[in-house]
């Protein structure tokens, strides 16, 4: 065969063709190598709910218990702390819990079921540490003001004692409160609510 | 003809071994003026080879699983400890190896100033340039995954707030950071798809891109200390550059020296400061990793600290970290462009203006006061201080353009002025 011969725009098009196809196996086989890394089946189930006993929790004590790998903070306000609540909203970036990051039951002022309980993830916001509990008022490092709450190491950003941000700190939202409910008076279930039967991912 | 010589023909006629040898090393003709600080190519090759033969006898022992041991102890935090305490000479194995990360950075950081200084990235050399840069990114990958693998405690946040990182990117950012992780939170999915990586996937890569970086680099020859093309003046008869002298045995015998220095050195690291005063090895990866307790302060090892602290110089905007990864992204991105960024009639600094020296001499201020920061916990002090700095450092790029072409040049030689 000569060279005028060769028909270019359809040697083109079964190129293009060709590549098109290709391109598009690669993509499908491409697939299920990253798909593997999402969560296993095994890992979503590790969602499953956690029983926590905090008839022991003294006042003003804080217990952390692990819910999917995260720590789960609950916190004995006391009366003081609860008082000291509402003095310092204008310092907040979302005094009112406006983000979604409670369930509604738990969107008031304390940001709990029962006033005196705290319910929070404790994972900061911002980069994914965990805060650490500083409970004293006006702590010589967070200024006299401090009213009590959770500072993180990492990057320096502050809670109150109900979990919500301070402005111009680098957590951008308040800190996440998980569904839970409780079974008794002592007996606290986090990772489901009386809602839903379950929140497994 | 002797029996080897024989041999030779014989392997010749099938694989181009003398070609090789000739065109990489005996013929391959290399600027007469290299100096000091040309010895840092190819001590990074040598770290190169520490790590991948120290890596290989570390997986022998090493466990990447992040289940609890009898005693709840990790089992890769133990098997590490195993290492150190039981196996013959692991102590010393691991401690090359994690010695040899942060000689690594401290020679392709001297590697690629070197570059800048002598405007080694200018054209024809974009390439070369490009492939150091993605080598780069790739050692950042590298020592990142590598340092989740004693799954101590620095190791488990360290890797929670860089995965983090990647949340912040807005709308996928959540979706990216879990795919990323396998796992809600760090884990051991995240442990052992790390380990996948660090000894097997992004090794592989690097060793590709040194080829190309090296195969690019022979193909347009060596730049040098005054940064004129020694390819210009050519023996009329032989065709080899009048500056030039083959690699071997001149360079060859040039980096033996670099080499006998850097092991003085990095053996006296080894044996008598491995973890160089938590520099290297930081106190607080000698606890087992705990999901439930951050340490009261981390910082990434001295490597990834300038870009850390650009990272925290930035306040979120509109509820979002994402501004701040982005600018700590474009800083080492920003490498990519330099080539087309300098506008200079000349390449070396040694023709260059004052304009160009004191940004340079800015740039490396920043770029080590980012770092010495990026260490230190962040106070306000400190935060409005790293804003500085880093508008400094970006500075030094993007106003390149202007103040290469403005700045006042001294002629290039004809030839190199050894």
């Amino acid at each position: 065969m000569s060279q005028q011969e060769v028909d270019r725009e359809r040697r083109k098009f079964l190129v293009a063709a060709t590549a098109a196809v290709g391109t598009v196996g690669a993509a499908a086989v491409a697939w299920p190598f990253i798909a593997s890394m999402l969560p296993s089946a095994r890992a979503k189930a590790a969602g499953a709910p956690v029983e926590v006993d905090i008839g022991k929790v003294e006042p003003g004590a804080i217990i952390a218990v692990e819910w999917r790998g995260k720590p789960v903070w609950v916190v004995h306000r006391t009366k003081e702390m609860l008082d000291l609540l509402g003095k310092h909203d204008n310092q907040l970036a979302d005094p009112l819990s406006d983000m979604p990051q409670q369930p509604d039951y738990c969107k008031n002022k304390f940001r709990s079921i029962k006033e005196q309980y705290l319910v929070a993830v404790g994972i900061c916001t911002h980069l994914g540490c965990s805060p650490t509990y500083r409970k004293e008022i006006g702590a010589a490092d967070l200024g006299a003001d401090w009213p009590g709450g959770f500072f993180c190491p990492c990057h320096g950003s502050r809670f109150d004692l109900a979990a919500r941000v301070y402005k111009g700190v680098p957590a951008p939202i308040n800190l996440e409160i998980p569904p839970h409910k409780y079974v008794s008076e002592s007996l606290l279930l986090v990772g489901i609510d009386s809602k839903v039967e379950s929140v497994g991912a | 003809m002797n029996a080897l010589q024989k041999l030779l023909g014989w392997v010749d006629a099938r694989f181009p071994l003398t070609a090789t040898w000739k065109a990489h090393l005996s013929e391959y003709y290399a600027p007469k003026n290299f100096n000091f600080w040309y010895f840092f190519g190819s001590l990074a090759l040598l770290v190169l080879v520490i790590q991948i033969v120290t890596g290989i006898f570390l997986v022998m022992h090493y466990k990447p699983d992040g289940s609890l041991n009898a005693a709840g102890v990790p089992v890769a935090f133990a098997s590490v400890e195993y290492i150190m305490r039981d196996v013959d000479w692991g102590w010393l194995v691991r401690y090359l190896h994690s010695t040899g990360a942060s000689a690594f950075f401290v020679v392709v950081y001297l590697h690629m100033f070197r570059g800048m200084i002598y405007g080694s990235y200018r054209k024809p050399r974009e390439l070369i340039w490009i492939f150091g840069v993605i080598i780069y990114l790739a050692l950042m990958a590298e020592a990142f995954m590598g340092y989740l693998l004693p799954w101590g405690q620095m190791s488990y946040w360290g890797a929670q707030v860089i995965i983090n990182l990647f949340a912040a990117v807005p709308f996928i950012g959540n979706d990216l950071s879990l795919w990323i992780r396998g796992d809600f939170v760090v884990g051991d999915a995240t442990l052992n798809r790390f380990f996948s990586f660090h000894v097997i996937a992004v090794p592989l890569v690097l060793l590709a891109l040194v080829a190309a970086h090296l195969v690019a680099l022979h193909e347009v020859g060596s730049n040098n200390p005054d940064g004129v093309e020694i390819k210009k003046n050519k023996d009329p008869v032989t065709h080899i550059p009048l500056d030039g002298i083959p690699f071997h045995p001149y360079y060859t015998v040039k980096d033996i020296l670099g080499v006998v220095v850097f092991l003085i050195v990095f053996s006296a690291i080894v044996f008598f400061a491995p973890e160089l005063g938590g520099y290297f090895l930081e106190a607080n990866n000698f606890i087992p990793a705990d999901p439930l307790k951050t340490p009261a302060h981390i910082a990434p090892v001295w490597y990834f600290t300038p870009y850390y602290a650009i990272l925290r110089a930035v306040p979120p905007l509109l509820g979002s970290q994402f501004p701040g990864v982005l600018l700590m992204g474009v800083a080492v991105l920003i490498f990519f462009a330099l080539p087309w960024l300098d506008k200079s009639p000349v390449k070396s600094i040694r023709y260059r203006g004052p304009i160009y020296k004191w940004f340079l001499a800015a740039f490396v201020i920043s770029f080590i006061g980012l770092g010495w920061l990026g260490i230190l916990p962040a106070t306000p002090l400190y935060t409005w201080i790293a804003r500085g700095l880093s508008v400094v450092y970006f500075a030094f790029f993007l106003l390149m353009p202007w103040y290469t072409k403005i700045d006042k040049t001294k002629p290039e030689p004809e030839r190199v002025t050894g």
